[in-house]
């Protein structure tokens, strides 16, 4: 017997259309049937979901999180990688391979898979190793990876410095449609660097990561795509001269796509005076110039998504000298209020906005999600743009209490998420009880 | 008694008075000025010592008196209980301390301490055959066996006044008052 | 004016006034240091711990004798007996010595920013004796001090600082003091070692060494580290020398009163040249002798002023003869 249930009195915001208009939302089992004018889409045996007030978007898509299980469970587990991003609004997940062991093989993939199963919740992709051990040195088992369930391969964390190996990665992997994610960073050019070279490196005599380690790779990598047809994602764009290069692929009708963090679009090198080691990640926070170019191209969609580059860290993995402490912040229950800043600050509008963190990221993996399309899956994301709250870590359901947000006041959250139908979060003042008790 | 509660004990002329008087008796008790060396506590004994110096001379004829100034802030004993803004101006005793008789100059005697702890300052430099003290008020309230050999005035007060010493060097007037 | 620091973690940022307010004590602890009995009571009872991660026997002698001389106690703890062998992180440290109730603790560690990671971990005050390359904070000071005695002022001065900018925490805290006190500070030395950002601190960026000296009143010369040349930052110490060696002759182009600074040790035929080392010009000797009297000052003004905000009563009320609060403080606000 069908079950349908109706989302009513909501904004919905349909990333695709590029339109957010008052509507009811429709779906049956696990599917979605479609978006109605508000009161046409309800039949009498429908459930119905009070949505006033909420705006009603498709399930949010990170494509860049590290969920450190195998191996880094003190860090954080698929389990409590999931529940942050349920808390955070985000529906489907594509986790790196940088775990021990590194997911080289169709073993971890399948490993990954099985444990996002048994967590439930949101959906996991496994993205795989590029290289064995990503040791940079031969190719991983990719094709048997992808029969496991990869969307993407990439060695995050770990350049790629051997152009070769890039070179035959990107020819490889195009067999099966795979996208390249790179983590753009000469080796050379970054050694020994903890933070952004500049005034700030140089005030605090830490040394530097000129953006042009950035910047050549991404211009190497470019060159190989056009070289060898593949696919080119770059992770975390980070500096001016990155979006320029991307601009000029992407004129070039080049099958190269983005991403850029929260973070790089809210911090500069700044944050890290004070020696505070939640402001160190690869790469590094820039200045505000690069702030500045970042919101723009993700504003004329130059860079396709925004994803949070999740990385959970334990407490004293950072709480040691900065050149000593760990790279990365958790991103993943902060991300969802500092994007909907963007949008009032008016560097872009909420379906763009929508579109960068939903229909964006799904099409450069290939993941059934991101839309309102009758058919799709039934994954929505209920937001209260209205909600003030106070960033503070101890409360976040991640393991890691890593953020360089701690305190800010937000605007918005995410209040109910549902995934194939299921309500699978529920923060609502009131309904949230009886609404739980009716969807389990 | 002025309407602010301040009273005046003593005046620029009683106060001249009193340090003409203390160098008279200095060169009694010490018969003459041999071994003898002045050396005020910062700062208004530093004056008041200098006063002191001129006094004697113009009583007795002859050298000039060794003359020195200390600063008792590094050997105050209430560095626990907090100088907020310790300031240090620097001792400078320009002269062999050994067996001189030490006259030790200060504006106001109250609990000791400052006696104390300049005298620990001045025995860091060397033996003295003897320390002497001069003040000009002495207002009681001892906390240390402390007492002066040479005093201007003794004025009596409650521990809740205050005392202070107004020296045209510093203040522009010469005048002690007590307030509260 | 008021000493309002509450640690010593650097010179950015110290207003010029609080800089000098550290010389003034400084200049009038010397004379201390000139006594048959080298001692004042005034630290008597206190803890200063030297916990150094980097040997510096030079500075870390400079710090126990101070503190001796203000007749604190002092712990020395070096990297090598400490726990940092053992793998202990540096905030545990922090919080084992923090449980010994310290008065003070006096840093060296190899990491820019490992003072601060302590401040935040213990109450007492951190004094900085190097950094990584962020600060050497105690060094900048005794050279202030120094150049002050010679020259009898900073202000309007021109320092040339000549070597490798990039690592030198000597430099950055020179720099920032400097420009406080109002010098114009020349960096002289080769683009990698010099890097162009360090215009952004207000400084003059020179390559050529007879240009950065010319006409300069003061010049300070770094220390250069033999491993840089692997590193490429320039090709051989002998070619570095050729273009960066402080001569005679280099020092005629600069005002004929100039004074030679180092902050040791020296690389003699390196850096600098003995003839210069050793020649009239050089103050080297002086900043050795100012070094303990500016850290007797700060080791001074920092436990006093601590031990003030935790009694959290008046100073008025602390001043053993609590007549006239107008007697101690009046007259020199």
């Amino acid at each position: 017997m069908s079950q349908r249930v109706v989302i009513a009195g909501g904004t919905v915001v349909d990333p695709v259309a590029g339109k957010a208009a008052p509507g009811d939302v429709l779906i049956e089992n696990d599917q979605l049937v479609g978006v109605f004018s508000p009161g046409a889409g309800g039949a009498e045996s429908d459930t119905v979901m009070d949505a006033s007030g909420l705006l009603v978007l498709p399930g949010l898509v990170d494509m860049h999180v590290h969920l450190r299980e195998p191996g880094y469970e003190y860090k954080e587990t698929i389990a409590t990688g999931v529940a942050a991003a349920l808390a955070g609004g985000f529906t489907s997940l594509a986790c790196m391979a940088n775990t021990d062991p590194v997911n080289d093989s169709a073993a971890v993939t399948q490993f990954i898979l099985e444990r996002a199963r048994v967590a439930g919740g949101a959906r996991v992709y496994p993205i795989g190793a590029l290289s064995a051990g990503m040791k940079g040195e031969r190719l991983a088992e990719i094709g048997e990876m992808y029969r496991a369930g990869i969307v993407a391969v990439s060695d995050d964390g770990r350049p790629v410095m051997d152009a070769g190996l890039m070179r035959r990665a990107l020819e490889y992997t195009s067999m099966f449609g795979l996208p390249i994610i790179v983590h753009e960073e000469d080796g050379h050019l970054a050694a020994g660097g903890v933070m952004n070279e500049g005034v700030t490196a140089l005030r605090l005599g830490l040394h530097g990561i000129p953006a042009a380690a950035e910047e050549v790779m991404m211009a190497r990598d470019i060159a190989l795509t056009d070289l060898t047809g593949g696919r080119l994602h770059v992770a975390h764009v980070s500096t001016a001269g990155s979006v320029a290069l991307l601009r000029d692929a992407k004129a070039r009708g080049l099958a190269v796509t983005a991403e850029v963090t929260p973070h790089h679009l809210f911090l500069t090198e700044e944050a890290v005076a004070g020696y505070g080691t939640n402001a160190k990640m690869a790469p590094p926070l820039r200045n505000a110039r690069d702030v500045e170019a970042l919101r723009a191209a993700l504003a004329d969609g130059t860079i396709d998504a925004l994803a949070t580059d999740h990385a959970p860290h334990h407490h004293d993995e950072k709480e040691v000298e900065f050149e000593n402490a760990a790279n990365g912040v958790v991103g993943l229950e902060t991300a969802l209020p500092l994007a909907l800043r963007l949008v009032a600050d008016g560097v872009l509008d909420l379906p763009a906005l929508v579109a960068r963190m939903t229909v964006g990221p799904a099409r450069i993996l290939g993941l059934p999600a991101g839309t309102l399309s009758p058919g799709a899956p039934a994954d929505l994301t209920l937001v209260d743009p209205e909600r003030r709250w106070r960033v503070e870590a101890r409360t976040f359901r991640s393991k890691g209490r890593n953020t360089p947000f701690e305190g800010w006041e937000m605007a918005g959250r995410a209040v109910a998420v549902l995934v194939g139908g299921r309500l699978v979060y529920d923060d609502r003042p009131g309904t949230a009880a009886a609404l739980r008790s009716a969807a389990s | 008694m002025s309407a602010n509660g301040t009273r005046q004990v003593m005046d620029a002329v009683g106060i001249h008075r009193a340090l003409v008087r203390i160098a008279h008796e200095i060169l009694e008790h010490n018969k003459g000025t041999e071994h003898l060396a002045l050396v005020g506590i910062r700062s208004r004994g530093v004056y008041l010592a200098q006063r002191i110096r001129k006094a004697i001379d113009e009583i007795e004829t002859g050298g000039s008196i060794p003359f020195g100034v200390v600063d008792i802030t590094l050997y105050r004993d209430d560095l626990d209980r907090g100088l907020q803004t310790p300031v240090v101006h620097g001792t400078d005793i320009p002269f062999a301390v050994e067996g001189k008789r030490i006259l030790l100059v200060d504006d106001v005697l109250f609990t000791g301490r400052t006696i104390r702890a300049a005298m620990d300052a001045l025995v860091d430099f060397g033996r003295p055959q003897s320390i002497q003290l001069a003040v000009l008020v002495d207002r009681g309230h001892r906390e240390l066996p402390i007492r002066a050999d040479y005093v201007g005035k003794n004025i009596p007060t409650s521990r809740r006044e205050q005392v202070q010493v107004r020296l045209a060097e510093s203040d522009g007037v010469d005048e002690v008052v007590i307030e509260g | 004016m008021a000493f309002t620091q509450r640690h010593l973690l650097g010179l950015e940022g110290v207003p010029a006034a609080e800089i000098t307010s550290i010389l003034d004590t400084a200049a009038s602890f010397k004379e201390i240091s000139e006594r048959d009995i080298k001692k004042v009571p005034a630290l008597r009872g206190k803890t200063v711990i030297n916990l150094f991660y980097e040997s510096s026997t030079r500075t870390r002698t400079s710090f126990e004798i101070a503190a001796k001389r203000l007749s604190a106690d002092t712990v020395n703890i070096s990297a090598s007996t400490s726990s940092a062998s053992k793998g202990e992180t540096l905030a545990d440290t922090a919080r084992n010595l923090e449980a010994m109730r310290p008065d003070a603790i006096v840093v060296r560690h190899p990491a820019s920013g490992a003072c601060h990671l302590l401040a935040r971990h213990v109450s007492c005050p951190i004094l900085n004796a190097g950094d990584g390359c962020h600060e050497h904070p105690t060094q900048a000071l005794l050279d202030l001090l120094t150049i002050r005695e010679h020259l009898g002022r900073l202000e309007g001065l021109t320092v040339a600082i000549v070597g490798d900018i990039l690592h030198s925490r000597v430099a950055r805290s020179n720099l920032h003091a400097l420009r406080a006190l109002g010098s114009t500070v020349r960096l002289v030395g080769p683009p990698t070692l010099v890097p162009r950002d360090l215009a952004a601190f207000g400084a003059e960026l020179h390559t050529e060494l007879a240009a950065g000296v010319r006409d300069a009143d003061v010049v300070m010369m770094l220390r250069i580290q033999r491993e840089r040349q692997g590193a490429n930052f320039f090709p051989t110490l002998d070619e570095y020398s050729q273009y960066f060696c402080l001569t005679e002759e280099a020092v005629r182009l600069a005002k004929p009163q100039v004074i030679i600074l180092h902050p040791g040790p020296l690389n003699r035929g390196l850096e600098i040249a003995s003839a210069v080392a050793d020649g009239p010009y050089s103050v080297i000797m002086d900043q050795v002798t100012n070094g303990v009297a500016v850290r007797m000052a700060l080791l001074y003004l920092l436990v006093a002023r601590s031990k003030g905000e935790e009694s959290g009563e008046t100073a008025a009320e602390m001043i053993g003869d609590a007549e006239p609060v107008r007697r101690r403080t009046g007259g020199r606000a």
